[in-house]
């Protein structure tokens, strides 16, 4: 039983605010993958949440506790860190132990428990090696070994695969969800990486410029991206934003983009006639057809085997990008024209939030 | 990497040209130690000469030798010890835990290294006066701990900040407090870079003459003041002074050489990790 609460936490150094009032409800036994660019502030949240770093002002709990001021070896969490950070002198088997032997458990228990921990992780046979003698994912599974062996009520990663290749990294994940089916523990995994997010994930925690941006399950953020940032950052390859002006007529609504090119948009946004709209279409609901509202050039077309991405070049200067399967729809050079159905697209005001989820934003809280 | 001929034998006779340099003094003395007194001041100066132990006897015979040695061994080892159980932990609060002014306080530390001892030979002698630390192994262990300080500090430092934060970070979520994480960490862990901060310390701390030679009588006396009472009285005594000069730095150059090692191994750690 874990679940982890933030209430309107915040982080200051010095005067500079990096985490900017989070709340967070963790359900017990979630997966929760915390994405977002690099320096938004994913490190320092889970550091708070260890209790390596103080929280500047708002609350921590675990289990319904207030965790704040309790010492890091006591909040019943185990971090695996960016840089698996293990102990350098010493054994696989000792590093892994290590909390054991702090804690004043005896040998022969510390053993059984490593012996355990090693099977799950298939490090049996290089229990007596140090971790410099070991290759990255190994050192990696180590880490991960050894937050498994406390036992703790909560697991904290950061950006763990981040230092390995992609076929490992790959293998890894497929490792990490099967180890928290295994083990049945609260995760928290901060991650840059949305393929992370997507695969991993329980609940995506969206995180931008020291603030949470979206909170929900990996499809919905995908189908229902509350903002054009998190519309960008969710899904590869990135989401179509084209930028436009909103033109209403008695009978229909129009985004007029830069070109003059007109996209009919299915529903009329709560929005002013010349107002600034964003319409967001993913990749494979983007169409390469004769009869198509959007005119461009094709710049460059990559075949990725199954699937084959096209990069447009639209009228308006603008880059699209269409995803198909494997057949190529056009030519490097080949002007097109491209069809979008209305039902798929996702619209953004002139601030960026969704327009569609316009009256949610504006509840209070 | 193979270099070119040249500039190997160049890098090569420089080398030993310095070495010759450097070690021309010590050599010089070793000989006048064993020369009769018109030897050792004869123009020009003598290569050649039939070695005697006379000046060694005549100077063990003058002063308690044993008594200067001990005091060495005492106040350069203790200085030592008491340096590290300062300046360990400041360097661990330093490395680890710094605050804003962390870098100014290091630079603050070595920069007292750059005035001159003498500045505050009056101040420093009349606290030893009042707190009864004249001429005794006590006063001189806490005040070669404090003129060494800074130089602990600052090695200790340049070690521990080569060991991860995170390793440490880990080590606090696994159990450990600071004390833990010294026993079973950072010491394991920068032992080679420990050892030869304490090697300095011996070595700075053995070497020392000028508080030995103002703060001490005879009680005390390390060999550096050894040394210093074969300068005086009856004019100088070439031979004998180096007799005993010999006897003095002879422990240390063999403690020296013994560690060296161990010496040049810490003081790369950081460059060869
Ligand atoms: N100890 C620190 N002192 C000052 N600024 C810091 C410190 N740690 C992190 N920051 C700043 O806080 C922001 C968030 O950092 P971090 O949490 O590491 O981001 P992320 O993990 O999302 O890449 C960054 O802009 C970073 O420069
Ligand atoms: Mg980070």
């Amino acid at each position: 039983m874990a679940t982890v609460t933030l209430n309107n936490i915040r982080k200051n150094y010095g005067s500079l605010e990096v985490v900017k009032g989070v709340d967070l409800e963790i359900r017990d036994r979630e997966f929760i993958v915390l994405v977002g660019p690099s320096g938004c502030g994913k490190t320092t949240l889970l550091r708070m949440i260890a209790g390596l770093e103080t929280i500047t002002s708002g609350d921590l709990a675990i289990d319904g506790k207030r965790v704040n001021d309790v010492q890091p070896d006591e909040r019943g969490l185990a971090m695996v860190f960016q840089s698996y950070a293990l102990y350098p002198h010493m054994s696989v088997a000792d590093n892994m132990g290590f909390a054991l032997r702090m804690a004043g458990v005896p040998k022969a228990e510390r053993q059984s428990k490593v012996r355990d921990a090693a099977r799950i992780l298939q490090l049996e046979p290089y229990l007596d090696r140090r971790p410099g003698q070991l290759s990255g994912g190994q050192r990696q599974r180590v880490a991960i070994g050894r937050a498994i062996v406390r036992n703790p009520k909560v697991f904290l990663f950061d950006e763990p695969l981040s230092n390995l290749d992609a076929a490992l990294r790959m293998q890894m994940r497929i490792e990490l969800a099967r180890l928290h089916h295994e083990l049945d523990a609260t995760m928290i995994y901060v991650t840059h990486d949305q393929v992370e997010a997507m695969t991993l994930a329980d609940r995506i925690v969206v995180v931008n410029g020291g603030r949470i941006e979206q909170v929900g399950a990996p499809m919905e953020i995908y189908a229902n991206p509350v903002s054009t940032f998190v519309a960008g950052f969710i899904g590869a390859p990135k989401m179509n934003l084209l930028a436009g002006k909103l033109q209403c007529t008695s009978d229909a609504a129009q985004a007029i983009l830069e070109d003059g090119s007109a996209v009919t948009l299915p529903t009329r946004p709560g929005l002013a006639n010349g107002d600034a709209i964003t319409i967001g279409i993913r990749p494979e609901a983007l169409r390469v057809t004769a009869d198509g509202s959007l005119a461009g050039r094709v710049t460059v077309v990559e075949h990725l085997g199954g699937e084959t991405l096209t990069h447009i070049e639209l009228a308006s200067g603008q880059l699209a990008t269409v995803k198909t399967d494997e057949r190529a729809p056009a030519k490097v050079g080949q002007t097109v024209r491209l069809g979008v159905d209305p039902r798929r697209l996702h619209l953004f005001g002139p601030d960026g939030r969704a327009v569609s989820r316009r009256s949610e934003a504006l509840q209070p809280g | 990497m193979e270099r070119p001929l040249t500039q190997r034998i160049f890098a090569a006779v420089a080398g030993w040209g310095l070495a010759i340099i450097m070690f021309f003094p010590i050599l010089w003395m070793a000989m006048t130690a064993f020369k009769r007194e018109p030897e050792a001041i004869a123009s020009p100066p003598l290569i050649f000469f039939e070695p005697t132990l006379r000046n060694f006897e005549q100077v063990l015979d003058r002063a308690d030798y044993l008594h200067f040695f001990f005091n060495s061994v005492i106040v350069s080892v203790g200085s030592t010890l008491l340096g590290l159980a300062v300046g360990l932990p400041a360097a661990y609060a330093l490395a680890f835990h710094p605050g804003k002014r962390a870098k100014d306080l290091l630079v603050w530390m070595l920069s007292t290294k750059m005035m001159p001892a003498v500045g505050v030979l009056v101040p420093i002698y009349l606290m030893f006066k009042s707190a009864g630390l004249l001429d005794s192994r006590i006063g001189l262990v806490v005040l070669y701990m404090l003129v060494n300080l800074p130089i602990i500090i600052w090695m200790l430092f340049t070690f521990f900040r080569e060991v991860p934060r995170e390793i440490l970070e880990a080590a606090r979520l696994d159990g450990a407090r600071p004390l833990r994480q010294f026993i079973h960490l950072l010491i394991p862990l920068t032992a080679p870079g420990i050892a030869s901060t304490a090697l300095l310390s011996i070595i700075l701390a053995w070497n020392e003459a000028f508080w030995s030679i103002n703060l001490t009588v005879s009680n005390a006396t390390p060999l550096t003041a050894f040394i210093a009472s074969f300068s005086s009285p009856q004019g100088l005594f070439w031979a004998k002074l180096s007799a005993a000069s010999l006897l003095a730095i002879g422990p240390i150059l063999v403690f020296g050489w013994i560690t060296q090692r161990q010496l040049v191994r810490g003081l790369t750690f950081g460059a060869v990790k």
